[in-house]
């Protein structure tokens, strides 16, 4: 009798009925999982095999085809990416760190951090009165390769603009749940050493576009000594920014020790040029469909 | 007059549609005729038959007054008086305009006058000034599906997983080197073996597509293994030669030194020598590895032979 059959009238009984019920199911299902896991013990291909029949839909297995995953992508043929082209001679980056107008004390506290984690970086208190294009200029003739503007609203730091100088492009990152170093639980300290950079999942062409960019901003030639690693991973559009500090294990295991700090960035906006013609631009609309992801 | 106590009666003890309650507990008035902003009897302008208030209109700043004689013709109740561009002459305006009224009107109505041209001020300025800020809305239902998505995107990415097998694949695939700084060497050397094996392997792997071909793989096996045997005692003679040399030139630099610290140093090296053969025959084949620690008795016995003949 199933439990949607149960027409007894007094509570009491229905209830203890239902229980009873309820037991049985619970006992059955605890003993069809011993009996199973009794059997996978003895011969593991059956595990395998379930495992492998047993494949959970995910959003993202399910995913909307987009035609530019998988495609290699020259770099003349992506006009976007040939500006990034400073990776392969091995020039460094120069950064111009800054702050949008009238910032709170967030936004440099966040600017702090920033210098730690990013090579070469200058940071610059933001004056009234200039324009961005004028930075921009001036950037450009003292040899600064990248600009990067933290953006801070009602005390909270909300997003970063990237731009890559001196002809572009720009990207608008939101930036959300950021927590702090002394916020993170059982963080360790940095050392000086230049970490390593893994970036994790970036698949389609906008997506490659993204990564190169964090390529060719994030420190180059680690210092494999410090076991430092700096990790980008995009997951359904959001990139999580994480810093830990690793050690290889016996039997291949590796621990990891978070250094912080953690935030979320999102791409909005990606722009040619110093913020002119705009080439992709997230919209609310994008995200009526679950399963459609873009980077 | 009484009109008007029964007005703010009404205002104050029921309901009025311009008053405004903040959370903390402040209780304001959105009548644009009010002259202060507050819910106060004093300056209510519903409940006051005498008003004066000062307004904005197009950018030109009037002064606004209230009088019981005009209460019965509502289209015609606020006598507007244009007020002078000049700050003080508006003040010296408002002052003989408001001659014989009570303190409060006259101050308030400067205090918000002396408002509006600040206001009239900062607005010029942001229109001259081309921003460069844009400010998008976003609707909080909006916020709240970005961070619930991210929630569950970050529940998703498995973060520290994904990291811990990038950096394993790193590290396999000899992404930090022949000899990586970042890693204990048992667990290099764990995986080098591993490696190895997989080497052995695939060579094994070769070796039976031989012996399909060939059909006397066995036979093969044995004369590989007789080669070693014939090869090694070469290779024997050769490092020992060679190890007797460097004996030799360390004597004849160091003679005033003590006897251990040489043989220290001796050891050092005959352990450096023999890690290197190591690592050459790991490359080879690893069942080499035993006869190596016989070859270093051997030498051993050597040194106080060598030493005895320096002294």
């Amino acid at each position: 009798m199933a439990a949607e059959e149960i027409r007894v009238k007094n509570k009491m009984k229905r209830q203890a009925l239902f229980a009873s019920l309820k037991d049985e199911k619970n006992k059955e299902r605890h003993s069809m999982r011993r009996k199973r896991a009794k059997e996978e013990r003895e011969n593991p291909e059956l595990k395998a095999k379930r495992l492998k029949e047993n494949v959970p839909k995910t959003i993202d297995s399910m995913r909307v085809f987009d035609e530019t995953i998988g495609e290699s992508i020259e770099e003349d043929e992506d006009d976007l990416m040939k500006s990034f082209n400073n990776i392969g001679d091995g020039k460094s980056p120069k950064i111009f760190l800054t702050t949008n107008v009238n910032a709170r004390k967030c936004a440099y506290e966040f600017a702090n951090v920033l210098i730690e984690i990013l090579p070469n970086v200058t940071f610059v208190k933001r004056k009234f009165g200039y324009k961005l294009k004028e930075i921009a200029e001036m950037c450009t003739k003292r040899d600064f390769t990248d600009m990067i503007i933290i953006n801070e609203d009602k005390k909270k730091v909300t997003g970063l603009t990237f731009m890559h100088l001196p002809e572009g492009p720009t990207f608008y990152f939101k930036l959300s749940s950021y927590v702090e170093v002394e916020k993170i639980v059982g963080h360790g300290k940095p050392t000086n050493h230049i970490p390593e950079l893994i970036l994790n999942n970036f698949q389609t062409r906008l997506g490659k576009t993204v990564g190169k960019l964090f390529q060719s901003i994030l420190p180059q030639k680690p210092d494999f000594e410090g076991r430092q690693v700096i990790t980008l991973h995009n997951q359904r559009d959001y990139i999580f920014f994480r810093r830990h500090r690793y050690i290889f294990k016996e039997n291949e295991r590796v621990g990891l020790q978070e250094l912080g700090p953690q935030f979320t960035l999102k791409l909005k906006r990606l722009q040619r040029g110093l913020r002119e013609e705009t080439e992709w631009e997230h919209k609310p609309e994008m995200d009526k469909d679950k399963k459609k992801f873009y980077l | 007059m009484s009109t008007d106590d029964i007005v703010w009666e009404v205002i104050n003890q029921s309901f009025c549609s311009h008053r405004i309650k903040t959370p903390s507990g402040q209780i304001f008035c959105r009548d644009p005729y009010n002259v202060t902003g507050l819910c106060t009897r004093q300056s209510c302008p519903l409940a006051n038959s005498k008003y004066a208030t000062v307004r904005s209109h197009n950018g030109r700043i009037y002064l606004y007054i209230k009088t019981p004689e005009r209460a019965h013709t509502p289209a015609k109740l606020w006598e507007k008086i244009k007020l002078s561009k000049n700050y003080i002459k508006a003040l010296k305006q408002i002052d003989e305009h408001l001659l014989h009224w009570n303190k409060f009107f006259r101050h308030k109505c400067k205090q918000r006058f002396t408002k509006l041209t600040q206001v009239a001020i900062t607005e010029r300025r942001l229109v001259m000034r081309e921003e460069e800020r844009h400010y998008v809305g976003v609707a909080p239902k909006i916020k709240r599906r970005e961070a619930n998505r991210e929630r569950k995107a970050l529940a998703a990415a498995k973060i520290e997983k994904a990291i811990e097998k990038e950096l394993l694949d790193r590290l396999k695939s000899g992404a930090y080197g022949d000899k990586p700084l970042n890693v204990d060497e048992k667990v290099w050397k764990k995986i080098l073996g591993k490696l190895d094996e997989e080497n052995e392997m695939e060579e094994d792997e070769e070796e039976e597509d031989w012996e399909e071909e060939s059909d006397d793989g066995e036979v093969e096996y044995v004369a590989a293994d007789e080669e070693n045997e014939y090869v090694d005692p070469e290779e024997l003679e050769k490092w020992l030669a060679d190890s007797d040399r460097e004996y030799s030139s360390d004597e004849d630099e160091s003679t005033s030194e003590d006897e251990s610290s040489s043989s220290e140093e001796d050891e050092g090296e005959g352990n450096d020598n023999s890690s290197s053969k190591k690592r050459k025959k790991s490359t080879t084949k690893k069942n080499k590895r035993p006869k190596v620690e016989i070859e270093f008795e051997e030498e051993r016995e050597l040194q106080p032979a060598e030493e005895g003949l320096a002294h």
